[in-house]
Formats: structure tokens, C-alpha cells, sequence
């Protein structure tokens, strides 16, 4: 049986959206009104998809575990949105947005779903203003726009860099709006620990109120998973410290399969690690690459401080390695060059591991006001975390875990391998391959969230309106809910000696050493075995306070920590199959004589797609082959 | 470092709290403040109490969810700084740190130093939107902003909903809450349409909610974590007048 079917449309690329929308099945609107939605999720994914599909007047129940869906991690996004606009008469056009996305994953993505991704951005920022979002301006009251991660063109639209949180606040509006409307209903501080599916359907979920500890069932006829990147499996890293993949990964125990699990980006430059206390890694935009120029010392272990090293001491290793980019590497590229530099002995800082962004050329250059006005947040974030004036001193910067390129895989209708269930956003596999090019996450956000799961979800509930009200007192629940309890009981009952935290400080130092910036297959092995040694230590001597029934904030981290044990291994698992080197996965034993990454395509021009067998037994692959028929794949250089 | 910690205990929305003192004698003046309280939750687990609840998550400033009044200030010492953001090297070495939730009736405790700000979110429900349904937006670009406005309605939509002007605020009034996405909305040109009816929607749920009036203190401009200014208040105070009148003239 072929398990999996992309169900991508005929017709050549750039109709076949248009194809799909007008063959679809419609749900007209009386039945909409008798069709519930379960919706996890109120990131800029989420909370668009929450305002749409009430604004179709569909019933919606909305789930997020912080306190208001304004807080989701969307809100931290900074440096921007793409689209394919081409107010700047740059040459831009939905083709090249597509071709720069294809290229930047490394020729790991779906060619249809790219395409359709930059398609609906133009809408997406028509959408974003009406909405209210303030985004930056020319003088002449145009939306201005600015460049961004290594493209030619000039098509991120930005509101300081706050980008994400203002594009939020504005999905977050249009979800408020349909609060008022009576179509959504919103579920804050409430946590989703498992799904349920009847008849090989998804059809419902099982939370936990993380007020009161209640476990509670909800049913629909659809459930749509928004619930966002799990970086945060290495511990430190640039999500919210609460961020976690528990939802995505109860959905693959329940059969939804799983895409390109070791695809991780690790951006370049956040503030480095700078004690051992430290609980998260704060994000320096890829922005500031515009202006500051990175370098190490000449000298090996050179301990001066920066502003004694003189200029000839100086390396600037991206310009010097990179001439055609220089600083404006992509992100997978100017993060294992850091690696590589600290690596051999020439890191500084007390740890050794981090590299200078230096301000000071384009200080003396454009002014200092004219920095403030481009970074100022930024440098004023930097001064408060670090105790260090960045105007005046180079910032230091390291690579920090980021964006999840992996996920739940799914179909052109963003429906996974479960019938009803889908998934938008970050938390699937679909649109960038094995590397993110800048700003087009915020742009795949809202796309999926506005104008493709719409359109998707009617198709598949148009078979549904006969179907009534989907039952709670079912064994279907009752089994899941038992499920749940029952891992609750079991991180409760260890009542070990160590912190769920000290796990996954562990943990992340594994994943970060054996499955982080580059791999090879020793260490992968190496670390397979490692965590799965912690992960028995962890089930003997955890240590979780307090009861099922309160607010317990342990429990819950126990809980995503137990999972992200589970997702680790399939990581690695990944990472081992996957001998050649591609976007953000670097596989040591294949490289150029200059240390760049070697494609293999003819071996691994697809995308690894996963099946859980069952606890304790080795999941299974199955691969979807990518087939490009509109674009050249070519070595990705940027010499 | 030594610090000294008195900390506000409260099981949950029913019981009584009470301070309870802490001290922890080996912190950096690198760590976070919450990165010292994770601190503190490790010993207390370790000995087999009962960490101290407190809800943050982005950890960087920009999502609003930590909040803390730590010795009488929301977001404590430092300008312009939340809790997240703030230092042990604000500190001193033996000082002791009160650390309590925001106190407010329309935001009551759920546990310990854990408070319900959902009030907000109904404020924003009663109105704080622009009735654009998706796939009705124009294009872009033919909504033209004059620069200044869209800066200005930057500044004021930069509020992360944190609920420190209503700790700060003797009478606990959400106006500068409410004012700054007044302010953003009707500062565009695409919010103005409905600017009156919003203004009069949001301020009737907020004082549906409970919260207090506004006696011009300024409290709650000095320890807004962003610099939401107060002559946002001024603006919405001007746009409720109008609604008023202009509803008046109707009936
Ligand atoms: C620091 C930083 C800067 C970035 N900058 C940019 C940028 O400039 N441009 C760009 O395009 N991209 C950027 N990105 C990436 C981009 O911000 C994210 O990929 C994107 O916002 C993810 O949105 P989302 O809606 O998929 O998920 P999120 O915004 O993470 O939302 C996840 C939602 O799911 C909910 N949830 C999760 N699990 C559960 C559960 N079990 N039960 C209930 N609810 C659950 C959460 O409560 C939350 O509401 C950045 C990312 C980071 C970390
Ligand atoms: S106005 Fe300031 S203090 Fe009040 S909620 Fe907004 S950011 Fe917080
Ligand atoms: S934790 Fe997000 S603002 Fe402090």
C-alpha cells in the first residue's frame, strides 16, 4: 500500500492552486454552522486560521497552553515578512520568491507547496494591513521594505523588529473579533496531551485545564495542529522556554507520520551561552548582518580585549571564505563557519565560544543615529542581557537551536497521514526544505492560517455535514483519556532525586554535541545511545512535586521532556539514514575539499517521512520523492 | 552573592496567602532575575518542597507574560525592563527582594505569584479590531499612512498586554492598556472607520470588569515595561467625548 500521496494537483505550477480551488468541494454556509473545528495553536498560524475559519462561521474551539493566545512565540519573531510585492521594481516576482525559497532549503521542499506558499504572500500582507498592523512606512505613506538573508531583492516588510509580535497582534485581533462573534471559542491555559480518533478519523483531543489539573475531552469534526517549532528540544535556544512538541508528538503515536525530524536550523548569531544558569538564548536578528561584520582574532586564544586587537589582526572569516555573500551568508552556512573558527582554537569570550559582530566600520561610516534607527531595540536587548554597550564594543554572538524545517508531514492540503488531522505553521514539514530562508516563516504562518487551510479544511468537510455531533462518552475518549492519566500518574509516582530541568539541560548538551551544527555517524550513534540511557535515568529518578489536580508548572515540563526523549531519537535516527550533507544537516563524511556541504541527490532527493511502529520498535521510513520540474537543482554556492 | 527573598505564597484563587522567606547564598550578578528564581525552584525541589509558581515563557521581554511586583514595583527596579529582562547585577549582595503578584481585583491570584489577566483579552474581544474579514483586504499600498502616524501607532501597539499599569495604578485602571490599542487603531487610516464605536465598546467592558478609574497619577507611564506614553489616555479621553456626543446627537 502507498501510504503517502502529496495529492498535488495537474496542471503546471502556477495554476495549480487556482486548479485546486475552483474543483474543490464547497460547504455551504448552514452546514458550516454544524461542523466543529478543533484548532491548536494561536501563533501567527494559528490565530489566522482561528480568524478565518470563524469568519466562515464554522465553530472553532481554540487551545493554547500560555495564559492568552497574544503570547504564543510568534510574538518574538523580529526582522521581518516576505512577500512578493515588487514594490521596489527590483525584479521580484512570486517565481523568484519560490526559486529563492527552493534554493535556500537546499532542494529538500516540495515544489507545488513552495509555489502556493509564495503565491498567497502578497494577500497575506494586503490581509496584515487592513487588520491594523503597523507595519513601516516611506515617507510618501507606502509600506516600505528592507533586505533580507542573503537574497537579491528587497522584499521584507517589517514594523521595527517586532515584525512577529505586530503581525500576531493582528491575527490575534482577528480571533478576538470572532470571539465577539460567538464562532470561536478560546481554551487559554489548557494543554493538549493527546488525540483521539474514531474510525480512523481525528476526532477530538484530550487536554489538561493547567489551572485546575482537569483532563477534558473535546470533540469536532476536524482538528487542525498550529502548535508551532520544538528548538527548544536542545534545551537552550531562541523559543520560548515553554515551546515543545507534545501535541505534534502525540498526533505521530497516533499514526500521523513525521518529515525530515533532523532538519533543524541553528541560527547564527544569538547571545552566546554565558553561564551555566542560563535558561534561554536571546535572538540577535539576521538584520544586523546588514552592517556588522563578523571576525575572530588572527591568533589562537588571543585574550585581549576586542577594541586592542588591531585591524590586520583581525580575521573576518565570512568575507574572507564567503567574497560573493561575505557577512550575508545564509544562516546554515554563517553558523558552521562560527563553529568552525571556535572549533580550531579561535572562539573568545571566556568560554571561547562566540565570535565578534562588529558595528564599529559602519558606526564611523553612517553615524551612530543612523545604527540606533536601524538596530536600536536590538543593541538596547543586548546591552540588558549582556551588562555590555554594543555602540561601543563588539557584540558577541554564537549559533543558537531555532526553527524546526521538520515536522508532521503533510499533504498540498496541509492534512497529515490521519484523516481530519491537519497541521500549519511550523509544526509541519512542508515549505523549506533542509534550511529557512529568513522571513518566510511568518509568511508561511499566515498563508496557511488565512488562505490555504481554509479552502483545504471545506474540501475535506464537505463529506462530513451528515456527520452529527461528534460524542465524548465513547471508548474512543475514554481510552485516551486513560492514557493520559495514566502518564500523569507515572511522572507523579518516580519521586526520584533530580530536577525534570537537570534532564533536559542534559539532554539538550547531548542533541547539541552529536546532532547540532554538524553530525557524523559515530556521534550519531554515540548519541542515540546516550539518550536513551538518560531517559531511563530519567523514568528512575525524576523528581515531579505536587498533584495531578493544581497548577503544576513541573508536571508539565515533565511531560514535554518525556517527549522530547522520544522525538531526540528520532532526530538522530534521521540524521544517520541521511548520508549527505544538505541545508542545516551537515554530515561530516560528506563535504567539499573547502568544507562545504555535498549534496547527494541521487540518493536523497526525497523527503524522510516516518511511522511509528509501537514503543520500542524502530519506526519506520518511507520516502517521498521530490521531483523538480521547474527549477534547475544546482550546487547551493555562495563563494 | 547572598540574597535574601520574601516571596508571596497563596495555594490557589481560595486559600489565603501568605510571605514566605527564602535565602540563597551562591547567585551570579549574571543570572536573570528568573533564572535566580529557577534557582530557588531547583533547591526547593531538591528538598522536597514546593516550587514557587510564576508564569513567563518567551524569556526576552516581548511576549508579557512574566509579570512579578518585586519590591514595590511591577517589572521591579530599572526602566523600561520586564521581569525577564532585569538582573541579579541590579541588585546588592544581602539585600532582601519582596517579590509579590500583581495585585488587582480585576486580575486575581491563581497561585502564588501566578495572576488571571483574561479581563484583557475581553477588553480586546468588546472591540480592540478592525472588521476585516479574510480575503476582503485591498491592496497594500492603497492604504496610504503618513509616515509619523504609523510610527506613532508602532509605538503604541509595541503594549505587551503585561498588566503592569494596572499593579502600578493605585485605583488599578487598565486605561493605559486600553488607550495604547485605542491609539494604534485610530491613528490608521484603516482603523478609523470604526474608531467610535470602538472606543465606547472597549472602555464599557473595561469598566464592566472591574477595573478602576484614571486620576492622572501617571503611575502606570513609569513602570510600563515598553514606554507606552500617557498622552495615549489624553487621545482615547478625546475620542470617547466624540463617541458620546456623536451617539447623543443620533438618538
Ligand atoms: C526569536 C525568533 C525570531 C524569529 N524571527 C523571524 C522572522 O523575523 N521572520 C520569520 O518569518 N520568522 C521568524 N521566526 C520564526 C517564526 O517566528 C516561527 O516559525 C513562527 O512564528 C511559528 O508560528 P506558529 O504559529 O507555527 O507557532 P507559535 O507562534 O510558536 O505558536 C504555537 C502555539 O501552539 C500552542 N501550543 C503548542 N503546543 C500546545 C499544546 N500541547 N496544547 C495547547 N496549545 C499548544 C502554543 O500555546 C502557541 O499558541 C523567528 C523565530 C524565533 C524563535
Ligand atoms: S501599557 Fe505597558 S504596562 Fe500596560 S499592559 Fe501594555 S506594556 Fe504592560
Ligand atoms: S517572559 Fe516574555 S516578556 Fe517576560
Amino acid at each position: 500500500m502507498a501510504k503517502l500521496n502529496a495529492k498535488i494537483p495537474e496542471g503546471p505550477l502556477p495554476e495549480k492552486w487556482s486548479r485546486y480551488k475552483s474543483s474543490m468541494k464547497l460547504v455551504n454556509p448552514a452546514n458550516k454552522k454544524k461542523l466543529d473545528i478543533i484548532l491548536v495553536g494561536t501563533g501567527l498560524a494559528g490565530a489566522s486560521a482561528a480568524s478565518s475559519l470563524g469568519d466562515l462561521g464554522y465553530n472553532v474551539k481554540v487551545f493554547c497552553f500560555q495564559d492568552t493566545p497574544r503570547r504564543a512565540h510568534s510574538v518574538a519573531a523580529q526582522g521581518g515578512i516576505n512577500a512578493a510585492k515588487n514594490y521596489k521594481n527590483d525584479g521580484d516576482s512570486v517565481y523568484r520568491l519560490f526559486y529563492d525559497m527552493i534554493k535556500g532549503g537546499d532542494y529538500r521542499a516540495r515544489e507545488a507547496n513552495v509555489y502556493r506558499a509564495a503565491e498567497v504572500s502578497n494577500a497575506t500582507i494586503d490581509q496584515l494591513t487592513a487588520q491594523g498592523v503597523p507595519f513601516a512606512r516611506e515617507y510618501g505613506g507606502t509600506l516600505d521594505n528592507r533586505s533580507f538573508g542573503g537574497v537579491q531583492v528587497s522584499r521584507t516588510f517589517y514594523a521595527k523588529g517586532q515584525t512577529g509580535q505586530q503581525c500576531l497582534l493582528g491575527a490575534y485581533s482577528g480571533l478576538s473579533r470572532q470571539v465577539k462573534e460567538g464562532t470561536v471559542k478560546m481554551f487559554s491555559r489548557c494543554e493538549m496531551l493527546d488525540l483521539v480518533i474514531v474510525d480512523g478519523k481525528a476526532r477530538g483531543i484530550i487536554t489538561r485545564n493547567l489551572v485546575t489539573g482537569e483532563i477534558e475531552r473535546h470533540s469536532g469534526h476536524a482538528v487542525v495542529l498550529a502548535t508551532g517549532g520544538y528548538g527548544t528540544i536542545y534545551y537552550l535556544s531562541t523559543l520560548a522556554v515553554n515551546s515543545n512538541a507534545s501535541a505534534a508528538w502525540a498526533a505521530y503515536k497516533k499514526g500521523a507520520f513525521w518529515g525530515n525530524p533532523s532538519f533543524v536550523q541553528i541560527h547564527p548569531s544569538s547571545i552566546p551561552v554565558l553561564n551555566d544558569y542560563q535558561s534561554k538564548l536571546t535572538l540577535m536578528s539576521e538584520s544586523l548582518r546588514n552592517d556588522g561584520r563578523v571576525w575572530v582574532p588572527k591568533k589562537k586564544g588571543d585574550k585581549r580585549p576586542a577594541n586592542d586587537i588591531p585591524e590586520e589582526e583581525r580575521d573576518y572569516y565570512l568575507e574572507r571564505r564567503y567574497p560573493a555573500f561575505g557577512n550575508l551568508v545564509p544562516r546554515d552556512v554563517g553558523s558552521r563557519a562560527a563553529k568552525e573558527r571556535c572549533d580550531a582554537g579561535y572562539g573568545v569570550g571566556d568560554t571561547g565560544l562566540s565570535v565578534y559582530l562588529d558595528f564599529k566600520d559602519a558606526i564611523n561610516k553612517q553615524g551612530k543615529k543612523a545604527i540606533e534607527n536601524k538596530y536600536g531595540n536590538l543593541f538596547e536587548m543586548y546591552e540588558k542581557i549582556t551588562g555590555i554597550n554594543p555602540y561601543e564594543e563588539p557584540m558577541r554572538i554564537y549559533p543558537a537551536g531555532h526553527y524546526t524545517m521538520g515536522g508532521l508531514w503533510v499533504d498540498y492540503e496541509l492534512m497529515t497521514t490521519i484523516p481530519g488531522l491537519f497541521a500549519i505553521g511550523e509544526s509541519n514539514f512542508s515549505d523549506h526544505g533542509a534550511n529557512r530562508l529568513g522571513a518566510s516563516s511568518l509568511m508561511q504562518c499566515a498563508g496557511d492560517g488565512n488562505f490555504i487551510i481554509p479552502n483545504t479544511i471545506g474540501n475535506y468537510l464537505a463529506d462530513e455535514i451528515k456527520t452529527p455531533k461528534i460524542p465524548t462518552d465513547t471508548p474512543e475518549f475514554d481510552e485516551a483519556e486513560k492514557a493520559v492519566k495514566l502518564k500523569i500518574e507515572k511522572l507523579l509516582s518516580v519521586n526520584g532525586k533530580q530536577t525534570v530541568t537537570s534532564f533536559h539541560k542534559r539532554l539538550g548538551k547531548i542533541l547539541w554535541d552529536y546532532s547540532g551544527m554538524t553530525r557524523n555517524e559515530e556521534g550519531l550513534k554515540k548519541g542515540l545511545v546516550l539518550i536513551d540511557e538518560l531517559e531511563k535515568e530519567f523514568w528512575k529518578d525524576v523528581k515531579v512535586p505536587g498533584t495531578a489536580d493544581e497548577l503544576n508548572q513541573e508536571l508539565e515540563k515533565a511531560g514535554r521532556v518525556a517527549d522530547f526523549f522520544e522525538l531526540a531519537k528520532l532526530m538522530i535516527t534521521d540524521g544517520l539514514i541521511r548520508r549527505e550533507s544538505c541545508g542545516a544537516h551537515f554530515r561530516e563524511e560528506s563535504q567539499t575539499e573547502t568544507g562545504e556541504a555535498k549534496r547527494d541527490d541521487e540518493n536523497f532527493s526525497y523527503v524522510s517521512v516516518w511511522e511509528y511502529k509501537g514503543k520500542d520498535k524502530p519506526p519506520e521510513l518511507h520516502k517521498e520523492e521530490l521531483n523538480y520540474e521547474y527549477v534547475e537543482v544546482k550546487v547551493r554556492d555562495y563563494k | 552573592m547572598k540574597i535574601k527573598l520574601k516571596i508571596w505564597r497563596q495555594k490557589n484563587a481560595k486559600t489565603k496567602g501568605i510571605f514566605v522567606n527564602y535565602s540563597l547564598d551562591d547567585v551570579s550578578p549574571e543570572m536573570s532575575f528568573l533564572e535566580m528564581l529557577d534557582a530557588l525552584n531547583t533547591k526547593l525541589i531538591e528538598e522536597g518542597g514546593d516550587p514557587v509558581a510564576f508564569d513567563h515563557d518567551c524569556r526576552e521581554g516581548i511576549c508579557g507574560c512574566c509579570s512579578l511586583y518585586i519590591n514595590g514595583h511591577p517589572h521591579g527596579p530599572g526602566e523600561k525592563t520586564t521581569t525577564c529582562e532585569l538582573h541579579i547585577r541590579s541588585f546588592k549582595d544581602g539585600e532582601t527582594i519582596v517579590i509579590e503578584p500583581w495585585r488587582a481585583k480585576s486580575f486575581p491570584v491563581i497561585k502564588d505569584l501566578i495572576v488571571d489577566r483574561n479581563a484583557f483579552d475581553k477588553i480586546i474581544a468588546a472591540g480592540g479590531f478592525i472588521s476585516v474579514g479574510t480575503g476582503s483586504a485591498s491592496e497594500a499600498n492603497s492604504i496610504l499612512a503618513k509616515k509619523e502616524h504609523a510610527d506613532e501607532a508602532f509605538d503604541s501597539a509595541s503594549c505587551i498586554g503585561c498588566g503592569a499599569c494596572v499593579a502600578a495604578c493605585k485605583n488599578a485602571s487598565a486605561m493605559l492598556f486600553v488607550s495604547a490599542k485605542i491609539s494604534q487603531l485610530a491613528l490608521l487610516p484603516q482603523g478609523k472607520v470604526e474608531a467610535m464605536e470602538r472606543v465606547e465598546a472597549m472602555v464599557a467592558k473595561m469598566d464592566e470588569l472591574g477595573f478602576g478609574n484614571c486620576t492622572n497619577t501617571y503611575a502606570c507611564e513609569a513602570e510600563c515595561p515598553k514606554g507606552i506614553k500617557i498622552t495615549n489616555i489624553a487621545r482615547m479621553n478625546r475620542h470617547f467625548i466624540g463617541a458620546k456626543i456623536g451617539s447623543q446627537i443620533k438618538q
